[in-house]
């Protein structure tokens, strides 16, 4: 690219038409040499895309055999990745659930048991970390996120004076994520689950930017997962392993809860600060919740997002 | 029509090769400029294969320097109808022919949008998801797919006006009203569109309160109609110098009287915005305390955004006052109102909405080495398209690029003095 201007020396008008020719052919040979050295990085370049994964049609477009294919692609993929194959299903939200969690504020002892839990269901990645579940440490008697401590690390946890506020994707009925992705690559499913297209995301950001709540996290760089630490059983639009430049987020564990089992979080906390369940079911647990408790609490109510993520306490 | 095609291709090769014809100063101006395209596009090339996280952004800070530069320049492209409306509606026909240079300026303004969005992407190669009707186009939900919408449409008027004014000229005929005036009408309505549109783009995000105020897109507005034509009196004294294109000094002070009640505006309008978020006092404040003061020892935009400020205001001063009725204050005031508005409404605008985040922590954003080469990159390249659509006008304009000396060659192998060697600086 420096050569140019050397290859183009004479100020003088080149009064013969062959070394005008000569002149603008040593001009194009030496932009396509910088050109080419330019792009020498795209060398490196290895398993960004296929012919398959490129022309993948939108999820809610394909037919049953091509969700087949995908999920053979997918599963192929993470075998040669990782040398596991996967169990990976497409679970369809079921008829009649419409999910909710509670979480008792408490209860919950900030021990973050739920944030690595989360971690390894969902085959994040673990370097750079992903983390769905954010603990804010709080000073007691208020919900103002602005005097919360994120990265706090006693001796022992809970300490006195603070509370823990346990905050990650809240599954908003008014979700403005779905509302300001460009390309419906995310949207709410029947069972009040936010999903996402990781395949259809062109990695714009702009959910990131609508969040209120933090949840969202984007894949910076290609994601990493040791082979021993990856879970197999995985779905579509769950917890199969992410791509580079796309983003993601708590999906209440859709490849456990729609198969009938509790999201990992739940399983895992100790202090049984976590409740999730149907509330269209009278006589499940977060409907008793919500039914007796005087006051519990949507996070940013103020927002009108109205989140299917409750915040309660023992009185 | 066969004829009128193979007639619009040799019009088209001329200009091809009329942009490959220069003086020495030309070459190097030109080498410059594909230097740093190149530079940039090999450090794209390091984003493409790393991801984004060659950049200085994060979870917490999930856009930067690519988005300010891509707002900022939305309003440069806007800003041509600064330019459109005195002369269609004012008749000023001091004006007439700086139109074309406003509106091509506008075409490289958008150029450098569309990149700025396009690097920005964490997966460019899924860019089809978001044509319509081949993709998932959510319309009219999301304010980015208006986007797209108002940019790509605006583009194509603007090609349409300057292209078809061009080639008329180049013809020797003169334009029909009714293949370009309905678009200029159609234009400037649309230039504040798809400034009103960006504006909403941010103004839409509840949990952002730092954008969720109504004042954003007026004041969106107001520093597009400083900056943009504080561009435009640059560009037309640089092609004044560099051609023999005449662009009379009252011209120039038509534009300044522009500059001189937008900037009067823009900071107006900053006075509200500060007044309501600091005298109230809101949980709210925090971004702006962030931005101008620093919030719990975190200071990194607080040099910027007191340099936009002072500078804004020097430049006010400096318009409001008869001294910018020389070239040369007006100049130094041109360049104040664009470096400060860039700051204003680019870090100035864009961090702050992210800092505090929506749960209250605070990360700093720092723009890379390798993130700061693809925004040069791209400028590089704006201004590599605004020469070339500049080199091919001028001698259009001025009639030496024109049907009735299509045979001649001279233009390509011989530069004539009138246009091309005849630098006076």
């Amino acid at each position: 690219m420096d050569s140019q201007p050397n290859d183009t020396p004479t100020p003088a008008p080149p009064d013969m038409n062959r070394r005008g020719f000569l002149r603008t052919s040593a001009m194009f040979a030496a932009g396509a040499a910088a050109l080419t050295a330019s792009l020498k990085p795209l060398l490196q370049l290895k398993d960004f895309t296929s012919v398959d994964k490129f022309l993948q049609k939108y999820y809610k477009e394909m037919t049953p055999e091509d969700m087949e294919k995908v999920l053979k692609r997918i599963a192929d993929d993470v075998e040669r990745q990782y040398q596991v194959r996967p169990h990976v299903r497409d679970l369809k939200p079921m008829d009649g659930v419409e999910f909710v969690y509670a979480l008792n504020l408490t209860r919950c002892i900030g021990c973050r048991k739920c944030v690595h839990a989360c971690v390894k269901e969902n085959n994040q990645s673990r370097s750079p970390e992903i983390q769905y579940i954010r603990v804010l440490k709080m000073p007691h008697g208020s919900l103002d996120v602005e005097k919360s401590e994120h990265n706090y690390s006693p001796e022992a946890v809970p300490e006195k004076g603070f509370f823990y506020m346990p905050v990650q994707c809240q599954q908003c009925r008014n979700p403005p994520c779905v509302k300001v992705c460009p390309v419906h690559a995310t949207w709410q499913e029947k069972d009040g689950i936010t999903v996402i297209d990781y395949d259809w995301c062109i990695g714009c950001r702009y959910c990131m930017a609508a969040c209120p709540y933090g949840a969202r996290h984007f894949n910076f760089t290609k994601p990493t997962i040791p082979a021993d630490r990856l879970n197999p059983e995985m779905a579509y639009l769950g917890n199969r392993p992410r791509s580079m430049g796309v983003t993601e987020k708590c999906h209440f564990c859709v490849q456990r809860t729609r198969a009938g089992r509790y999201p990992a979080c739940v399983e895992v906390c100790p202090a049984g600060a976590r409740k999730f369940g149907n509330i269209l079911d009278p006589e499940s647990e977060v409907s008793k919740i919500l039914s007796t408790k005087r006051v519990f609490i949507q996070l940013k109510e103020e927002l009108g997002t109205s989140p299917r993520f409750f915040y309660y306490f023992d009185v | 029509m066969i004829k009128a095609i193979h007639n619009y291709i040799i019009f088209l090769r001329r200009c091809v090769k009329i942009a490959f014809v220069g003086d020495w100063r030309y070459y190097a101006w030109m080498g410059l400029l594909t230097t740093i395209v190149l530079l940039g596009i090999n450090a794209y090339c390091k984003q493409f294969v790393n991801g984004l996280i060659v950049t200085g952004m994060s979870d917490e800070v999930s856009w930067g320097v690519y988005i300010a530069n891509f707002t900022f320049l939305v309003g440069v492209a806007a800003a041509a109808v600064m330019l459109v409306i005195p002369v269609y509606i004012y008749r000023n026909e001091e004006l007439y022919d700086l139109v074309i240079f406003g509106e091509l300026l506008s075409v490289a303004a958008i150029l450098m949008c569309l990149a700025f969005v396009t690097v920005d992407l964490g997966r460019p190669d899924h860019f089809w998801h978001l044509i319509p009707g081949i993709g998932q186009f959510n319309f009219p939900a999301s304010m980015l797919s208006w986007d797209v919408l108002v940019l790509n449409g605006y583009l194509l008027l603007n090609l349409h006006i300057c292209g078809y004014l061009l080639y008329s000229r180049y013809c020797g005929r003169k334009p029909s009203p009714w293949f370009y005036i309905p678009f200029v009408f159609t234009a400037i309505a649309w230039a504040i569109s798809i400034h009103t549109v960006t504006a909403f783009l941010y103004v839409g995000l509840g949990g952002r309160p730092f954008w969720n105020s109504s004042i954003v897109g007026p004041r969106f507005l107001a520093s597009a109609f400083t900056a943009g034509p504080s561009l435009i009196i640059l560009a037309l004294q640089v092609i004044r110098h560099v051609t023999l294109y005449k662009i009379s000094d009252k011209a120039l002070l038509t534009l300044r009287s522009i500059v001189q009640v937008s900037m009067i505006i823009n900071v107006f309008l900053l006075l509200n915005e500060l007044f309501k978020e600091f005298y109230t006092g809101t949980v709210h404040v925090a971004s702006l305390k962030y931005l101008f003061f620093g919030l719990h020892g975190h200071h990194a935009l607080v040099p910027w955004i007191w340099t936009a400020i002072t500078f804004n205001l020097s430049a006010m001063v400096m318009l409001v006052l008869p001294v910018s009725r020389s070239l040369k204050w007006l100049n130094v005031a041109c360049v104040l109102s664009i470096v400060g508005i860039w700051i204003e409404k680019g870090m100035g605008m864009v961090i702050p909405g992210f800092t505090p985040t929506t749960l209250g922590e605070i990360i700093e954003y720092h723009p890379s080495a390798n993130e700061t080469l693809v925004c040069l990159g791209i400028w590089a390249f704006g201004l590599l398209c605004y020469t070339i659509f500049l080199r091919m006008a001028v001698p259009i304009l001025q009639g030496q690029l024109s049907r009735a000396n299509e045979g001649s060659d001279h233009l390509t192998t011989q530069p004539p003095p009138k246009v091309v060697a005849d630098f006076h600086f």
